[in-house]
């Protein structure tokens, strides 16, 4: 598995990595059809997935009370494979946005999102996202109104969290798709809202 | 077989205040704080075990806790009833 | 690390190396997320990730982390041997990959 463009010599991890991969395909614990089958499987899942969750949710209550109820199960129901993924969809309301972290790692939703921007497994963020979120939210640009309560999420265990946004008014009788497009990565992670009409 | 669970949603819980060594999911920043419990996630392997190539067996319970964000930081900047929610294990919960 | 002084968010983002993404995809195949093996657990990779200390947490990069850890996790399982992997690091190295 050559890089394509410029040679440039081998970091130690990456010499690493070409190493371990090479010692356990020979010992026949992995395959390299399986490693390129799994890293094309990663690249296919992005916030797109994500973001008809959160439009069928804006568009049917009963879907939205059983994604609040169980959100892995409502992923499955519209056909998304999320493997190994314990969702819990937190609803933001006018009184209440919700922020979501994994101040210890990383966790994320990544089965259904894929995987996570830098900034969202970064010391910054993990430290003062949890201490001073309006201050962290500021500065991605988003306020949140003095009336409006705040609660972060720390996954810290086996669940894994997904924002729903508020729908953004001026959207009557849109249909899914067109609804699905203002949803972003960021507004359901919590940082920022979804895109206007 | 799990553990029972020893807490219901509404129980007012206080996190051990204890540093021990090893591969611990219960937040520094959180140990000996007081918060409500929000609901039972269910019960998972402890991952402190699992973390020594142990099995983590018995699965034990799992709980989602609020804290105010105002009891938790002295110098906290926000509303009265902001909030921080956190996945923490039976074993590092008493009643409080 | 929850609530240590930091600095300001920095909305970076990068376009995943093919390296970095093989590193996931060894993750993903070797905790039993996919595929039939389960030969480590997410919390013995977790456990490696804070052994690194601070220094070397800060120095290296998330996918560097990822790598040397379940490199660890697998010379820890005995599914390789430090000496197996010094005659394969040298090979890589010498053939130019």
């Amino acid at each position: 598995m050559s890089e394509l463009g410029n040679y440039r010599p081998l970091t130690y991890f990456q010499l690493m990595e070409i190493s371990l991969r090479e010692l356990l395909v020979e010992k026949g614990v992995v395959s390299e059809p399986q490693i390129e089958a799994t890293v094309e499987d990663m690249r296919s899942r992005g916030p797109e997935r994500g973001a008809r969750v959160v439009a069928r949710a804006w568009t049917d209550p009963g879907y939205k009370r059983r994604l609040l109820a169980d959100g892995t199960a409502a992923c499955e129901e519209l056909g998304l494979d999320v493997p190994a993924l314990r969702l819990i969809v937190m609803e933001n309301t006018p009184e209440v946005h919700n922020v979501i972290v994994c101040t210890l790692c990383s966790c994320y939703p990544r089965m259904l999102l894929g995987l996570p921007p830098d900034w969202y497994k970064s010391r910054n963020y993990r430290s003062r996202v949890v201490r001073e979120p309006r201050a962290v939210l500021a500065e991605f640009g988003t306020a949140i109104p003095d009336h409006v309560a705040i609660r972060v999420h720390d996954s810290t265990a086996d669940m894994r969290y997904m924002v729903l946004p508020m729908r953004p008014a001026g959207t009557e009788g849109w249909n899914e798709e067109r609804l699905a497009a203002l949803v972003t990565r960021d507004s359901m992670i919590g940082v920022a809202l979804p895109k206007a009409p | 077989m799990a553990l029972e669970a020893r807490f219901r949603p509404g129980d007012r819980v206080r996190v051990m205040n204890a540093y021990p060594l090893g591969h611990v999911r219960t937040p520094c920043y959180i140990r000996g704080h007081t918060g409500v419990v929000e609901r039972l996630c269910g019960s998972f392997a402890n991952p402190e075990e699992l973390a020594q190539m142990r099995s983590g067996l018995p699965a034990r319970p799992l709980y989602r806790v609020r804290f105010l964000q105002a009891e938790v930081w002295h110098d906290y900047r926000g509303r009265p009833d902001d909030a921080v929610e956190i996945e923490i294990f039976q074993h590092w919960l008493e009643k409080a | 690390m929850g609530g240590l002084p930091a600095g300001p968010v920095e909305p970076s983002e990068h376009e995943y190396a093919e390296w970095e993404r093989r590193v996931d995809a060894l993750m993903v195949l070797l905790s039993g997320i996919k595929g039939p093996q389960k030969l480590l657990t997410v919390d013995e990779l977790r456990k490696n990730i804070e052994a690194l200390g601070p220094e070397a947490y800060d120095r290296m990069s998330y996918y560097e982390r990822w790598v040397t850890s379940i490199t660890q996790t697998m010379l820890q399982r005995g599914v390789i041997t430090t000496e197996e992997l010094a005659r394969k690091m040298r090979e890589v190295e010498e053939r130019g990959a």
